[in-house]
């Protein structure tokens, strides 16, 4: 690892006057991901800022009396007691789900849900400092376009890279309309939607998303769910825990009586950012929540998916996690 | 350190000398005090395989952990960083590389070498230890962000001669072989009871939903909760079999079945 200043930020105000003092700077806060590309000379940053010891909570409710009206996730919490809060369990019980089919235990307990959102692909030519890669060097060109893409992309990606956004979580608050708060030096706020927030690889790979440097998340908004009933996070990979998704899927259902009067699908492992299945929602909305009509909106979904040489078969395995998520949510708890 | 280190320092052929075998070195040699004397002897007796041969002990020397905080304080370490924390009920103040891990920390500065470096890459969990009650991977946790930390290893479980019951079952259900991942899995159980007394769910919890009681859990629960240790001898089924002995507080049978 290469050597870098390390900070113990005091306040949020000054950690974000140091991040914005010097380009190769970076946030330290679980670290999970970054110290790992560090030891793999991925990341070369200057100057860490470590935020950990900041107070922070992990599920502030934002509703007011008897009215609903959303949470606030802290940037710092741990996905670990973000997943376990009562709060998310009974009413977003998808995203608690969701955290949890991600990583390990020990991971959990260490990793934010700022840090979840920022965390970097796991495309081994990403990773691999002797191969070409646009994300990681721009100009250097893909390595896995026509290399090994088996866990690659097959929506929304461009000849430039063909990499997947690693993250459950980040899947599940796709689905439920979440937002993400962030802070600059002149200490505005911004609330950015999920499609504000990150963005598809286009002609330049390395940015995941739209923050600029000195921008510090601060918090992640849930608006009000109806899906708390009818909700479930299925996730498809190559071992049965601790692995990335090949295909996973989040679908909720709002239901009267049989008829579906709101739905949300998002996909994980298909595309550089968490995928919400559009084609799929509109189809289903007003329909009648039987499992011929789930069939029908995930054909239609991945119809559009352009697959590379050994990811063929995200094409059938996203149809099936597709149904399988909605037939689970149907049923969940029942 | 003994009469040796009154010796005058190495003259500048030896140095070069020494530069040209071990660039990165000289410096920590300089400062160890492997000096003249130690030097010429070396030279004398048969050339320089010898003093490579030798120099091979010296690097041995220098990588023992730093006797006291003094020589901590002397040794020039870049982008130090200090750092009061716990570590298993002892308070510990030393001046840190910032770059140092947690576990790089305890096993070669604290001289607790129970848990163990596997991948070094958060993958494989051999190098779990407790900090605050969790469950944490030592390799992506920079020792510079414990401060102020109480940090539980391995070495920190037993109550003197006393094993803790997790221990116990590890040796009863003869959960390892090699044992090289032990520290990890028994740090990683040991903090697992603890969030299963509080009722934190998994991914295989059937209703995530339901929250608020203890968990009992089942073999399918256990193995999803330690997914983050792996287990390179296949120690599973012995290993499942001790958590859940610990657990439940009732004796477990060992089942084994062939592969189909």
């Amino acid at each position: 690892m290469r050597p870098f200043k390390y900070t113990r930020a005091t306040t949020l105000p000054s950690a974000i006057k140091e991040l914005s003092g010097n380009a190769q700077s970076r946030i330290l806060a679980g670290g999970t991901n970054l110290l790992d590309l560090m030891k793999e000379d991925v990341e070369r940053p200057e100057a860490l800022i470590d935020i950990t010891h900041l107070p922070h909570s992990a599920v502030k409710s934002l509703s007011q009396g008897a009215a609903k009206s959303g949470v606030l996730l802290d940037a710092l919490g741990k996905n670990s007691e973000t997943a376990n809060h009562l709060l998310i369990r009974s009413q977003y019980p998808m995203l608690s789900q969701a955290i949890l089919a991600g990583a390990s235990a020990q991971i959990r307990n260490m990793a934010t849900n700022g840090g979840n959102l920022l965390q970097r692909t796991r495309c081994p030519y990403f990773y691999d400092v002797a191969m070409p890669c646009n994300k990681r060097t721009p100009g250097s060109g893909c390595g896995a376009l026509e290399g090994f893409n088996r866990m690659h992309a097959v929506f929304g990606w461009s000849d430039k890279c063909i990499a997947v956004h690693p993250s459950d979580m980040a899947v599940a608050l796709a689905a439920l309309d979440a937002k993400v708060l962030a802070q600059n030096e002149a200490g505005q706020q911004r609330r950015l939607t999920f499609d504000e927030f990150f963005r598809l690889p286009g002609d330049a790979p390395e940015k995941d998303n739209n923050l600029q440097h000195g921008d510090l998340i601060t918090g992640i908004e849930l608006p009000a769910s109806n899906f708390a009933d009818h909700s479930y996070y299925a996730k498809v990979r190559d071992r049965s825990s601790y692995a990335f998704a090949l295909v996973s899927v989040a679908a909720g259902l709002q239901l009267n009586g049989k008829q579906i009067s709101d739905v949300r699908v998002a996909m994980g492992g298909v595309a550089h950012k968490p995928w919400r299945a559009l084609t799929a929602e509109k189809m289903l909305k007003g329909k009648e929540a039987t499992e011929a009509n789930f069939k029908a909106a995930a054909k239609a979904e991945m119809a559009a998916a352009k697959p590379h040489e050994y990811n063929k078969f995200k094409i059938e395995l996203g149809e099936r996690a597709i149904a399988l998520a909605l037939t689970n949510a149907l049923n969940y708890g029942s | 350190m003994s009469e040796e280190n009154q010796n005058p320092d190495l003259t500048d052929d030896e140095k070069r000398l020494f530069a040209d075998l071990m660039p990165e070195d000289l410096k920590e040699i300089m400062d160890s005090g492997f000096n003249r004397r130690h030097f010429l002897k070396l030279m004398s007796i048969g050339g320089a395989s010898v003093l490579a041969a030798n120099l091979l002990g010296a690097e041995q020397v220098l990588a023992r952990p730093l006797a006291t905080e003094q020589a901590a304080a002397t040794a020039a370490i870049e982008n130090g960083v200090k750092l009061s924390f716990n570590i298993n009920g002892a308070s510990r103040s030393l001046t840190v590389d910032s770059r140092m891990t947690l576990l790089d920390t305890v096993r070669e500065r604290l001289q607790l070498t129970g848990s163990k470096k596997g991948c070094d890459h958060g993958q494989c969990g051999a190098c779990t230890v407790i900090i605050d009650g969790q469950r944490v991977l030592s390799c992506l946790t920079l020792a510079a962000t414990c401060e102020g930390k109480k940090v539980t290893t391995i070495e920190g479980l037993a109550n003197n001669n006393q094993l803790h019951p997790m221990q116990e079952a590890f040796i009863k259900h003869d959960g390892f072989q090699c044992g090289y991942c032990t520290p990890g899995q028994i740090c990683s159980a040991v903090a697992l009871l603890g969030e299963a007394k509080k009722g934190d769910a998994s991914y295989v919890t059937s209703n995530i939903k339901q929250t608020g009681s203890a968990q009992q859990l089942s073999e399918d629960e256990i193995r999803e909760r330690m997914s983050g240790n792996i287990c390179r001898c296949g120690a599973y089924p012995n290993i499942v079999a001790a958590i859940m002995e610990v657990h439940s507080g009732k004796p477990v049978d060992q089942h084994f079945n062939f592969a189909g």
